[in-house]
């Protein structure tokens, strides 16, 4: 005779240090087995997309720092793109190369946290702290060029807000060569340790087929073993240019997901260096001055440049009737804007498309079966950042 | 890249005739517009040929346009990997229709769906679970329905003597304050210096 067990039901969360911020799931368990996980999501709603539709377009941008806010200016820059393909303007080189320098710097930023704070979570504390050192040294090239340790709002419609300021080349410079001794410290502790590998190896699997199905994209993708990472596949800004490679995965577990991010910082590493190599001289953002507001120096010389930033800080630029979708491989994965623009100054609708979103999801099947321990583990491993799920 | 998308075109619509009702090229990116019946079918379709293979869902979104008889508008995004195109499929319906599920052919739109029913307050039929999603427990109205006013109509505060959280009335100590600043000026065409003079940007 087979007797019959109850499930139990579990409340994880909304407060608890494994959550990586404001996620309730209630489990079902049988016994230390998860039986069905339902995420509560929400709790950090702000209503970005209501408010957005409410702005200018300049005004919008820093409400994009506020979603995935370990990497603020990777959101920026779909945003950003998506309003300079719908004006067809161009960035300047310069510009380009300063915003593909900072989408780097803000790949390493999210991948040094989510790797340690997984570590974290499966029971290793020193990671983090040795990460948490080199975060704030990249936050501090993030304020020194925007002002602004999190909430950037540098990429503007049309290049950056400003050019670097000086010696600042030569700080990341002096970074990206120490950075990859840190990482192999980092290693040290962590891609061979036996704990480690024992919470991670054969955690979490995700299929080929399963990754599709559940849109999932970024390292949960490529964790999978699936070459796609839209920097080669659908380059924008100045990618082309750059020589780096695409980590993937085997097994899709999550160890291979760590193994993944380990090797994309090395390769942010190399692409930081390349671009300063290549940095070319001349102006960080497009010379329309309907689109771009003047240089200080020249609000004092020219009455034209005073008209034009003023009309663009109070009325803002206007952006010609448009539905466009533009995506950008943020360090979570695929982060796309859809706009509606209805030729006024403030957009008509403004989707965010949040890679986190889709991978939080994917909990319930990703976790049916493993033990309640390893749902820390395979939360760590989706990367996820309330921000961006709730928007 | 652009021809193929034209060849694209062509075979999505010798494949889906009679349910395609406008398609167009914008941005690199296919647009097709379809009745909401046949969204069944064509997204089939689009992931199930073999020359067009969408076979993962981006995002299912909905825009609202309050003063159109056919009052929503919703948006699916797809991305073929092997053939590295992106499709956006537009539906058109009104308040009282509802749309068919896609959560069986593509599992990952069960949150989606249920993101467009809490913000939009758009019916998916046969969903398996279609709740509130982002909104807060036992939130009432639609917040992204152009309708729906910027500041809520309810706060919260934790109330001493009840020893609760509790919903009350927006209560603004100022008013909310929406500048119109656009000027009703038409302004004159402006050449972009970027492009060389090629395109011309309108003040409006």
């Amino acid at each position: 005779m087979v007797k019959k067990t109850k499930t139990m039901n579990l409340n994880f969360g909304p407060q608890h240090p494994a959550a990586h911020g404001v996620l309730r799931l209630i489990l079902e368990l049988d016994g230390e087995v998860v039986e069905k996980i339902d995420p509560h999501i929400g709790l950090l709603h702000r209503g970005t997309e209501k408010l957005i539709e409410n702005k200018t377009y300049t005004q919008a941008i820093p409400y994009f720092d506020r979603l995935d806010y370990v990497a603020p200016m990777n959101q920026e820059h779909a945003f950003a793109l998506a309003i300079e393909k719908i004006l067809n303007i161009e960035v300047p080189a310069r510009g380009q190369h300063i915003r593909v320098l900072f989408c780097e710097i803000g790949r390493i930023l999210s991948h040094l946290l989510n790797i340690t704070t997984q570590a974290l979570d499966v029971g290793a504390l020193t990671p983090s702290l040795w990460g948490f050192e080199e975060r704030e040294i990249l936050m501090s090239f993030y304020e020194r060029a925007s002002g602004s340790r999190l909430h950037a709002n540098y990429f503007r419609p049309g290049g950056v807000h400003k050019d670097l300021p000086k010696n600042l080349i030569d700080d990341i410079i002096l970074f990206s060569e120490n950075f990859p001794k840190v990482l192999d410290n980092l290693e040290t502790l962590l891609t061979d340790n036996r704990i480690f590998k024992q919470r991670n190896v054969n955690i979490g699997v995700v299929t080929k087929q399963e990754a599709l199905d559940h849109s999932f994209s970024g390292v949960m993708m490529r964790g999978s073993g699936i070459p796609w990472d839209l920097r080669k596949s659908q380059p924008y800004e100045c990618y082309n240019d750059f020589n780096f490679k695409i980590p993937i995965g085997k097994n899709g577990d999550c160890y291979d997901r760590y193994l993944c991010r380990m090797e994309e910082m090395r390769e942010s590493n190399k692409i930081i260096k390349e671009c300063i190599k290549k940095m070319p001289n001349g102006p960080v953002k497009s010379i329309d001055g309907k689109i771009t507001p003047p240089k200080k120096d020249d609000l004092k010389n020219s009455m034209e440049s005073l008209i034009h930033h003023f009309k663009l800080f109070s009325e803002g630029f206007r952006v010609p009737k448009a539905e466009i979708y533009t995506a950008v491989e943020a360090p979570k994965g695929e982060f796309g804007v859809y706009l509606i623009a209805d030729g006024s100054n403030k957009p008509y609708k403004c989707k965010i498309r949040a890679p986190g979103f889709s991978h939080l999801q994917a909990m319930d099947y990703l976790l049916k079966g493993h033990m309640l321990a390893d749902v820390p583990a395979v939360l760590g491993s989706l990367d996820i950042v309330f921000g961006e799920v709730d928007r | 890249m652009n021809t193929n998308l034209k060849d694209l075109e062509k075979i999505i619509n010798s494949g889906l005739t009679t349910s395609i009702k406008k398609s167009e090229i914008k941005f690199n990116q296919l647009f097709i517009d379809i009745d909401f019946q046949d969204i069944i079918s064509t997204i089939l379709f689009l992931k199930t040929n073999e020359k067009t293979k969408f076979k993962q869902l981006i995002d299912i979104t909905t825009v609202d346009y309050p003063q159109e008889d056919k009052r929503f508008k919703i948006v699916y995004l797809f991305l073929s990997h092997e053939n590295n195109f992106r499709i956006v499929v537009n539906t058109f319906i009104n308040e009282n229709e509802s749309v068919p599920s896609i959560t069986k052919i593509f599992p990952s739109a069960n949150w989606m769906e249920r993101e467009n029913f809490d913000m939009y307050g758009i019916i998916f039929k046969e969903h398996p679970d279609l709740r509130r999603i982002l909104t807060d427990y036992g939130f009432k109205g639609h917040p992204l329905r152009k309708d729906f006013p910027l500041t809520g109509h309810t706060q919260v505060r934790y109330s001493e003597e009840k020893k609760k959280v509790v919903n009350e009335p927006v209560k603004l100590d100022q008013e909310y304050r929406d500048f119109d600043f656009e000027s009703p000026w038409e302004g004159t065409k402006y050449i972009n210096p970027n492009n060389n003079g090629k395109e011309k940007i309108k003040d409006k």
